[in-house]
């Protein structure tokens, strides 16, 4: 059948489609836009890196420039998942290395990279450009020398939250002089101890990159230094402080002052580590034009933080400590208007009491002050079902709604309650909800709500909560858009699971830890669904050492085309039959 | 299901609090499905602060019980509250504050009459030892490159290692610095000149 249009013609019109979603959707037209599209593909993303392999990927799209990955699931965050689990990038990089030379941008999460693979990717893409590493561990400063030697248009080199072993040597003097291509760099997670040649080689870099608009420093940068890093770097739209404790100097004041007034596109602030709160004012004179503010770090009273966001009046997002109390969330309702995202992150998360007065009252208030409030997470110690209706009923546009309540099975602490309406109410009227996160005292009823209303909900997290099975079943049956489901320490069993095992192959991933589901169970659904990985992690011993009625410590579950995987530690059961076979 | 309530029995059991001594055995209560909604009490505040100041050794047994092991304390559990490890770091920082001992050494300055002490617990980093320096005795000392040391300064600041062997100071990180630091000299620009080109 004859074109409509020649295919060079159909590659351009493609060329303008950007979203992931839609590129798929082309592909699906007819074999000729399969074709066509699937050369032109230059960026993809993998949210699971073991759903696929690198041949598949490399098979169906040649050409690609830009890669995203994702390793482990979203609960290692909070080390539930074992040392040695998986999430290796070096067989992705060795294959791309000889498939795609011309790679410009490497995007990894929660992946394990080493030393060897820092330094196999600067030496196989001539053109790289983008390094985020965003939770990833396994390297060393070592490596990242390697990136910088190497890569000799290095735009992007973000680090984000990973874990990096500083071996003490000086990294950032390996980018070489005529190295001026930087744009962003965050180097945020490294150490709190650094040398004045790690200081001096950073001032140089700043010095030689005119470029550079998105600069995030550690902790080791003392405040001392950075108002000479900001008369380097006056055009920054973001920037993340060093330490911002310094002798109470009126030069140190004034000179830093100064310094900040000259960066006038900043947008971004974050870092504040150790906060002198007499120095928070030499920020002020930039604040109006904040969008995003993280002080996340900064252990300082309410009304220093105060002082400081009320000045803040164009900002949409806000990262604070519960140090920040309900006056100050209060205080935030009443400036900013246009705030889209709140973060209150607790600053005591194992003590017996509170050390703050942090409520409900404050989110609740926010909730009523900000109309276009969309995202939230909120870390306190009590809540009520009342609070969370007025939030729901505020607040309809909700997307994103995360709360924990700091002590499981924590009931309404008015009425003793549990929580089910609470949440519920959340979900009935925040109809665009696509992340919600449970806590507190909750009974199989919250999941009635969530499987009859949250019919757009991606991602799910549960703890601490349920009755027994049918609690699951009514998340599996009813949430259409689920792709992401994580669970601990509830007692949902084998039923819910098996009864909806078709379900599994429609999201990501299911995880489940401290949960009611047997082994028996597990090898059930490996052997019926030949597209999921059916994965046990029991650092116990062999599953079938126990009896089989007994619960297995995690499973985790995800759809593959790739087939079961072959880098699984020794605590990790694949419940594919004919691979535990051949292996045993 | 029985099966479920067998495994909450099980956990109920080691996490509830209980009247007598820990290891005493109690009358085994009747545990209906309900048991799972009775809230669990706050554990008392000493074993709160024992478990948070023995964080690891808690999470580890957690990890390594098997099916009837449960938190002995139940402060601590694995990954609960869901924060970051680098955001816990940050707090305990500031709570090891009561360190008693500080870190003194001696600082001679070429041609002063005397020493001074000083303790380096102090300093947080090498811009502020050096401004305390500078401070202390009354002179300034020059930009830091890795090249040439200390730039168009008269003194240079040097310190004595374990290995009895005069640095430059701010060569290494801090750390290792104040850790193997005996004594500081700050030497004066002539004698220095050779010490700071590498």
């Amino acid at each position: 059948m004859a074109h409509s249009f020649p295919e060079e013609v159909l590659e351009h019109v493609f060329s303008f489609i950007d979203s992931d979603k839609d590129r798929n959707a082309v592909s699906l037209v007819c074999k000729s836009w399969y074709e066509i599209e699937r050369w032109c593909r230059r960026k993809i993303f993998i949210g699971n890196c073991y759903a696929v392999t690198p041949r598949i990927m490399i098979r169906r799209f040649p050409e690609l420039r830009s890669v995203s990955l994702k390793g482990k699931p979203h609960f290692a965050d909070f080390d539930l998942v074992p040392e040695g689990w998986g999430g290796y990038v070096d067989p992705w990089v060795s294959a791309m290395g000889r498939a795609y030379p011309l790679l410009e941008e490497l995007r990894l999460k929660r992946m394990v990279v080493s030393d060897d693979t820092l330094e196999m990717v600067s030496k196989s893409f001539k053109n790289f450009k983008v390094l985020v590493l965003s939770s990833c561990e396994g390297f060393t400063t070592d490596g990242l020398a390697s990136i910088a030697a190497n890569c000799r248009n290095l735009r992007e080199l973000d680090l984000r939250e990973s874990d990096v072993e500083d071996l003490g040597g000086n990294w950032l003097s390996c980018f070489p002089e005529s190295c001026t291509s930087l744009v962003s760099l965050n180097i945020s997670c490294l150490g709190s101890e650094w040398s004045l040649r790690n200081l001096s080689a950073l001032e140089r870099l700043v010095g030689r990159s005119p470029n550079l608009r998105r600069l995030r420093m550690n902790r080791a940068v003392p405040l001392d230094k950075l108002a000479n890093l900001l008369r380097r770097a006056p055009y920054l739209v973001e920037l993340g402080t060093g330490a911002f404790s310094s002798e109470l100097h009126p030069d140190v004041f004034s000179n830093l002052s100064g310094a900040f007034s000259g960066c006038k596109e900043l947008r971004a602030l974050s870092g504040f580590w150790d906060v002198v709160p007499a120095y928070l004012p030499a920020v002020y004179t930039i604040c109006s034009g904040l969008t995003s503010l993280n002080l996340s770090y900064a252990a300082v009273q309410s009304s220093d933080l105060v002082k400081l966001i009320t000045q803040c009046q164009n900002l949409q997002r806000l990262w604070v400590l519960d140090y920040i109390e309900d006056s100050g969330l209060e205080a935030l309702a009443e400036s900013c208007k246009n705030l889209q995202e709140l973060r209150v992150f607790p600053s005591d998360p194992f003590a017996a009491e509170p050390n703050v007065t942090l409520t409900e009252q404050g989110l609740v208030a926010v909730s009523e002050g900000c109309p276009k409030l969309e995202s939230v997470l909120y870390f306190c110690r009590q809540f009520t079902n009342d609070a969370l209706f007025t939030i729901a009923k505020n607040r309809p546009s909700l997307t994103r709604f995360r709360l924990c309540i700091i002590e499981p099975r924590t009931p309404d602490y008015i009425t003793l309650e549990p929580l089910d309406a609470g949440f519920g109410a959340i979900v009935q009227n925040c109809k665009e909800l696509r992340r919600l996160s449970l806590s507190g005292l909750l009974t199989d009823r919250v999941f009635e709500h969530i499987g009859t209303h949250a019919k757009k909900l991606e991602m799910l997290s549960i703890a601490f909560a349920g009755d027994g099975d049918l609690g699951l079943h009514h998340v599996l049956s009813g949430c259409e858009s689920l792709r992401k489901l994580e669970i601990r320490d509830c007692p949902f069993g084998d039923k819910a699971l098996l009864a909806n095992a078709a379900k599994l192959e429609t999201m990501r991933s299911l995880w489940m830890s401290s949960c009611s589901v047997s082994f028996e169970a597990c090898k059930l659904l490996g052997q019926k669904m030949p597209r999921l990985n059916v994965e046990v992690i029991d650092e116990r011993g062999p599953p079938d050492s126990r009896p089989e009625s007994c619960p297995v410590n995690t499973v985790y579950i995800y759809r593959s085309i790739a087939g079961p995987r072959l880098d699984m530690p020794a605590f990790v059961w694949t419940m594919d039959e004919e691979l535990a076979l051949r292996l045993s | 299901m029985e099966r479920t309530d067998t495994y909450e029995r099980h956990h109920l059991k080691a996490t509830e609090l209980r009247l007598g001594l820990p290891g005493t055995d109690e009358p085994q209560k009747q545990s209906p499905a309900t048991a799972s909604i009775k809230s669990n009490k706050r554990a008392l505040p000493e074993s709160a602060k024992d478990c948070s100041s023995n964080n690891n050794s808690c999470a580890s047994d957690v990890k390594d019980g098997d099916c009837a092991c449960a938190p002995s304390s139940k402060a601590q559990v694995v990954g609960w509250p869901p924060v970051r490890s680098y955001r816990k770091n940050c707090f305990q920082q500031k709570k090891n504050e009561p360190d008693v001992s500080g870190m003194y050494i001696k600082v001679s300055m070429d041609g002063a009459p005397y020493l001074r002490k000083i303790d380096l617990k102090v300093y947080k980093s090498y811009p502020e030892l050096l401004t305390a320096l500078e401070n202390m005795f009354r002179f300034t000392i020059g930009e830091y490159s890795e090249k040439e040391g200390y730039n168009g300064s008269e003194y240079v600041p040097t310190y004595e290692d374990k290995d009895s062997d005069w640095m430059l100071v701010g060569d290494v990180p801090w750390d290792m610095f104040t850790s193997s630091c005996k004594r500081l000299r700050i030497m004066k620009g002539s004698e220095a000149r050779g010490l700071g080109c590498v």
